[in-house]
């Protein structure tokens, strides 16, 4: 039997990588993986000022700071790549490192003033989810403040895909043809990359800031290889992310160790078995339909 | 030899355009007539997919104004469609045909509106008009390069615009796809639609198009297919490319452009 205590760690590792999964499947659509990365670290600054300037963490200021920090960091990737001619993935380099490299000087320089330090940061404290409580004003218990916090946190990213999803699959399907029909790529790129940095604040206190990347790109890179179809691509990517928390609670139990990093190892766990038995084949498939089609060289202008 | 038309449904005055100061359109002065098939035509890197980009303000301009319709781009963005070349997106995106032909019905959804079963019947009609109703539900992956093509150009149809920009349409294409193409341009062409198409196979311009723009970095030519498809526009245009230009002009010689398939046919 399941204890409560187990499953309210369960579903605090599913609340979080819910999220992150349905936010991951454009990122990785859009080729953006690795800016999903650079704005998981890049907040950490953003997480540590917030939580100097509001002295707690449920407070929506922290939220906010992660958001624009994201944005930040987003803006600072097109800039070094647009002005100075930089590679994309130099510009990314070179921006996360030094934002998170930034995060990290603070906690230490703070560590006294913030209930903050640097274990809880970057991996996660998912084991003391129910440890923290949340209490109203007339001491009613309302139950674990993480469930609370990550679970308004996945209601605000389903809200958000169900509102812009056709814009969302439209800028990073043909952003060009996305801007000739006069929807705004570069406003949905910001908006995304708000999501993603906002979902990370949420998901930090569980998983850390490094392996929270993992939830954001191994379980849709998993259902890519599954399936053709986007809808199902998100939904597969929804049962995925369940079965990594599931699976990566009971194995951390199993090797008493942490429970971040059970996840995380659940979720390239997955990824290899799906690679294994249907990326090889998807891959042959693929060969076969090029060598099949009748034209051979694109011309281009 | 640039002809300017009454009433043009496409009016570019002073229009230069560069990438990184360094200018790959220079001084673009034109009118267009309505209801036509145009092709623009020039050797590579003359800056053709660059004009359209810079006409449907994806690109920024330097100096100059474009007005379609006698109007900015802004107000009449809906009578207008765009066809990137097929090479700029990646087919490996989860989507169906279906999914991409119904893109081109959100232009006109606004906000937050999902399409609706008239949109589908809509981009169903259009996959019809392309041939490719059998394959609305097939995976874009899937699909070959000239029925990625159709689905582009389905896409496009599914905007009912009024004028249509494509860039490159025949790049790549098996010569099922080129004639469906073709043979489609000229039905929208005679429903009043005005069609401008960005081209380089020389052998086809004067079977193809009613108007033709010869362009190399600056306007050579723009005017009616029989008027401005000349030798020595053409020389203007392709400058130094001598091999290129003995070839066109013995096509020029004979009368008329021989189609590929024929010659084909006899050389086997």
């Amino acid at each position: 039997m399941m204890t409560k205590e187990a499953f309210q760690i369960i579903l605090a590792g599913s609340l979080v990588a819910i999220p992150c999964g349905l936010l991951g499947c454009f990122l990785i659509l859009r080729k953006m993986a690795m800016v999903g990365d650079a704005i998981s670290h890049a907040v950490l600054p953003g997480i540590v000022i917030a939580f100097l300037l509001s002295g707690n963490r449920d407070s929506l200021t922290m939220l906010l700071g992660a958001g624009l920090i994201g944005i930040f960091t987003t803006f600072l990737i097109e800039f070094f790549h647009r002005m100075g001619k930089l590679q994309t993935d130099a510009a990314i380099g070179v921006t996360f490192t030094w934002l998170f490299a930034i995060g990290v000087i603070l906690i230490d320089q703070f560590a006294d003033q913030v209930d903050l330090d640097q274990d809880c940061v970057l991996y996660g404290e998912i084991a003391y989810v129910s440890l923290e409580q949340w209490t109203t004003s007339d001491g009613t218990m309302m139950g674990p403040r993480t469930l609370y916090v990550a679970g308004t946190v996945l209601l605000l990213v389903i809200v958000f895909i169900l509102m812009g999803y056709k814009e969302l699959v439209v800028t990073t399907f043909d952003p060009v043809y996305a801007s000739a029909i006069g929807i705004s790529t570069a406003l949905w790129h910001y908006l995304l990359m708000a999501a993603v940095s906002v979902t990370t604040v949420a998901s930090f206190e569980s998983v850390g800031a490094i392996l929270v990347v993992a939830l954001f790109i191994a379980p849709p890179a998993t259902a890519y290889l599954l399936t053709e179809n986007l809808k199902h691509m998100m939904v597969l990517t929804v049962v995925i992310g369940v079965l990594v928390s599931l699976t990566g609670y009971y194995l951390a139990v199993l090797l008493d160790g942490a429970i971040a990093g059970a996840m995380a190892t659940m979720a390239g766990v997955f990824f290899l078995i799906v690679f294994l038995f249907v990326g090889v084949r998807k891959k042959r498939k693929v060969q076969k339909t090029l060598l099949t089609a009748p034209e051979v060289i694109p011309k281009h202008d | 030899m640039i002809e300017h038309v009454e009433n043009p449904i496409l009016e570019i005055h002073d229009l230069t355009v560069s990438y990184d100061r360094k200018p790959v359109l220079w001084d673009i002065d034109l009118t267009l007539p309505e209801g036509k098939l145009i092709g623009i035509v020039g050797p590579n890197g003359a800056g053709k997919s660059t004009l359209i980009k810079a006409i449907m303000n994806l690109i920024p301009s330097n100096s100059g104004y474009v007005k379609l319709f006698d109007e900015h781009l802004e107000k009449v963005r809906n009578r207008i469609s765009y066809v990137p070349q097929k090479e700029s997106v990646d087919w490996d995106f989860p989507a169906s045909s279906l999914d991409v032909v119904l893109m081109g019905r959100y232009g006109q959804l606004g906000l937050l509106k999902k399409p609706r079963k008239a949109d589908k019947e809509v981009a169903m009609d259009c996959l019809r008009k392309v041939g490719m109703d059998a394959f609305a539900k097939r995976q874009i992956s899937q699909l070959s390069g000239g029925q990625q093509q159709r689905v582009f150009l389905a896409r496009a149809l599914a905007q009912q615009a009024d004028l249509y920009f494509m860039d490159e349409p025949f790049a790549g294409v098996d010569a099922a796809t080129e004639k469906t193409i073709i043979d489609l341009l000229r039905s929208m062409s005679q429903q009043g639609k005005t069609v401008i198409v960005v081209h380089h196979d020389l052998q086809s311009v004067t079977r193809y198009f009613d108007w033709v723009l010869l362009l190399n970095l600056r306007l050579i030519a723009s005017g009616p297919v029989e008027s401005t498809f000349t030798q020595e526009l053409l020389q203007e245009t392709y400058g130094g490319k001598l091999t290129l230009l003995s070839e066109v002009s013995n096509l020029m010689r004979k009368e008329g452009f021989p189609h590929r398939e024929l010659r084909k046919g006899k050389s086997s």
